[in-house]
């Protein structure tokens, strides 16, 4: 539509671009032009070129928090996803049980991560329920969440049971957009659960899958709260991901510089992930009357 | 978005499926409610209940004594009524500035409309995670750390909601507004008047994810407070578990059922409007 005042447009996304702007665009500009600076946030900062990259390049910090963001993002990621798909395809079917329990694992999604985390700290306590409940079956335990060999994985199992819900959810959305005809179909020709999921089911939730994964891989990368709350990085930084140890560079260490190349390494990630969702959506291969949104 | 309603197809199961669901069923139930049935039972014992049988399922009695605990040490309903208040005032900032930018992106012929819609698009890549050193700097040389305008102004503005509000009235009547327009409506008085009401279910589930969001955020009010007067409640509770001198989990786990029991509610009430929000796709 012709607008009716020709500055009209403008005005009305003057507020929008105002907030973009100053909470968005130049933050991180300016965590581009600190990272080539040293600054304690209490004396002047004081520019020392390509320093902190090399430091943290050369220090290995770089490499082992990547390493291990990586690692807890592939097993979040793919225990989640594949877990939400199960729980979707056992899921879909009416009655109220069914849609209770969907709404029990959907809810761990809902909840404060802070509430998420602090109710697993207690029952990976070593007093905890779980240790007990091991014992009681004659099986080792161990401090869990204190063992820097299983201290990120615990953290990575609480991750996937707070967030298959939002996978399974995905996944129940597409389910839906499949013609009811199709299975039936397949079923009349005596084609078998599996055989029908495997050759009718799967390649229609391809795209689902696809968005999936994607965006659980980019949250997992951004995760913070349930490793400050639950070992704050530790023990022995088995479980420093990047974002925690951006925020330890800072309010720990007060070196906002080097906290500002690890922002800049980090934002450089999410745009390969990005990057790699818009390529993994389009080989999803979208059908034909997709739901815009 | 019925998702979590209805059911898809389920012609013809045998016996042995019907088991079989059934024990996926029961396993799934006892995973995902098991826990909370453990944090309310928790948080119904007394110290000495938990110190001498950490994991016998059942307290003694039904005791609220962790309750009164929890609400005199910590000012919990100050917490709350500042998580509210901040999670509200985003909510609604977002979609007051959501409904202009997305009726000029979507309704409005304009040089540079393209572009305008990149650059919304594009901060969809920037998280708080990202930006939130940055800000700190900014807004403590602006003495504005630990205030609610730390809290609230860099949410102000939601690139997901922009783009939801332009998605829905892509597919609103170019007709409507040139009606309002010939009866001398004005612009702002066809945005929020208007195309607002007809919105309803989108912002609706704008205003839940946004407030269910922010009320649970942890990582912002962290970083940005340091004074009681704006804590907000995930925050005090995280806190519940650093304080004194051992671990006492029946205080936490109150902590946690107060925490947790308003999402939960809003969650029962509102599944549909929160799931169009979850699911929606850029």
């Amino acid at each position: 539509m012709k607008p009716r005042h020709p500055s009209s447009p403008y005005l009305l996304l003057l507020p929008t671009a105002a907030f973009l702007a100053v909470f968005f665009l130049v933050p991180l500009l300016l965590a581009a032009r600190n990272s080539f600076y040293a600054w304690d946030l209490l004396t002047p900062p004081r520019y020392v070129g390509l320093r902190n990259y090399e430091v943290l390049a050369g220090s290995g910090e770089l490499m082992g928090t990547l390493l291990r963001t990586l690692g807890y993002s592939a097993v979040v990621v793919t225990l989640s996803g594949s877990l939400g798909l199960a729980l979707a395809v056992a899921l879909d079917r009416p009655g109220p049980v069914y849609a209770f329990v969907r709404g029990a694992v959907f809810s761990a999604y809902v909840v404060s991560w802070v509430a998420v985390a602090l109710l697993w700290m207690w029952i990976l306590d070593a007093d905890g329920v779980f240790s007990a409940a091991l014992r009681g079956l004659g099986l080792p335990t161990m401090s869990w969440l204190g063992d820097p060999r299983s201290a990120l994985l615990a953290l990575a199992a609480v991750s996937v049971w707070k967030i298959t819900g939002y996978a399974m959810v995905i996944f129940l959305a597409g389910l839906q957009d499949i013609p009811r005809a199709l299975h039936e179909a397949a079923a009349l020709d005596g084609a078998g659960p599996w055989r029908r999921f495997r050759h009718v089911t799967w390649p229609l939730l391809r795209p689902s899958a696809a968005f999936v994964a994607t965006t659980s891989l980019i949250l997992s990368f951004q995760a913070f709260d349930v490793i400050r709350v639950m070992t704050q990085g530790g023990p022995v930084r088995s479980t420093t991901l990047f974002v925690y140890a951006i925020y330890e560079h800072v309010f720990v260490n007060l070196r906002v510089g080097r906290a500002s190349a690890m922002i800049v390494i980090f934002f450089g990630f999410l745009l390969l992930l990005t990057v790699l969702q818009l390529w993994a959506l389009r080989a999803g291969a979208p059908r034909e009357g997709r739901r815009p949104s | 978005m019925t998702a979590l309603r209805s059911g898809g197809a389920a012609a013809g199961r045998s016996g042995a499926r019907r088991l079989i669901s059934d024990v996926v069923l029961l396993v799934v139930a006892v995973v995902w409610l098991g826990p909370y049935a453990w944090m309310t039972i928790t948080s119904l014992k007394t110290l000495p209940e938990i110190t001498r049988a950490p994991a016998y399922p059942l307290p003694q009695a039904i005791q609220l004594g962790a309750y009164r605990e929890v609400l005199q040490a910590v000012p919990v309903m100050r917490y709350f009524a500042n998580t509210v208040l901040m999670a509200t005032a985003i909510a609604l900032l977002q979609i007051a500035l959501a409904l202009p930018a997305g009726y000029a992106l979507a309704k409005l012929r304009f040089v540079g409309r393209n572009a305008a819609f990149v650059l919304v698009l594009s901060c969809l890549l920037i998280p708080a995670q990202v930006t939130f050193v940055p800000v700190f700097t900014m807004l403590g040389a602006a003495g504005l750390v630990n205030t609610f305008a730390a809290l609230i102004l860099p949410f102000g503005v939601s690139a997901l909601g922009t783009f939801l509000v332009r998605q829905a009235l892509l597919s609103v009547p170019d007709e409507i507004i040139e009606a309002a327009r010939m009866d001398g409506a004005g612009e702002l008085r066809i945005i929020y008047l208007i195309l607002g009401p007809m919105l309803r279910p989108t912002l609706s589930a704008l205003f839940l994810f946004s407030f269910v969001f922010h009320y649970n955020d942890y990582f912002w009010p962290l970083v940005m407070t340091t004074d009681d007067q704006v804590r907000t409640l995930p925050l005090a509770i995280a806190l519940l578990r650093e304080q004194g001198t051992g671990v006492r989990w029946h205080l936490v786990m109150a902590g946690n059922v107060l925490l947790s029991l308003p999402v939960l509610l809003v969650f029962a009430a509102a599944q549909r409007q929160l799931l169009r929000a979850v699911t929606a796709r850029v």
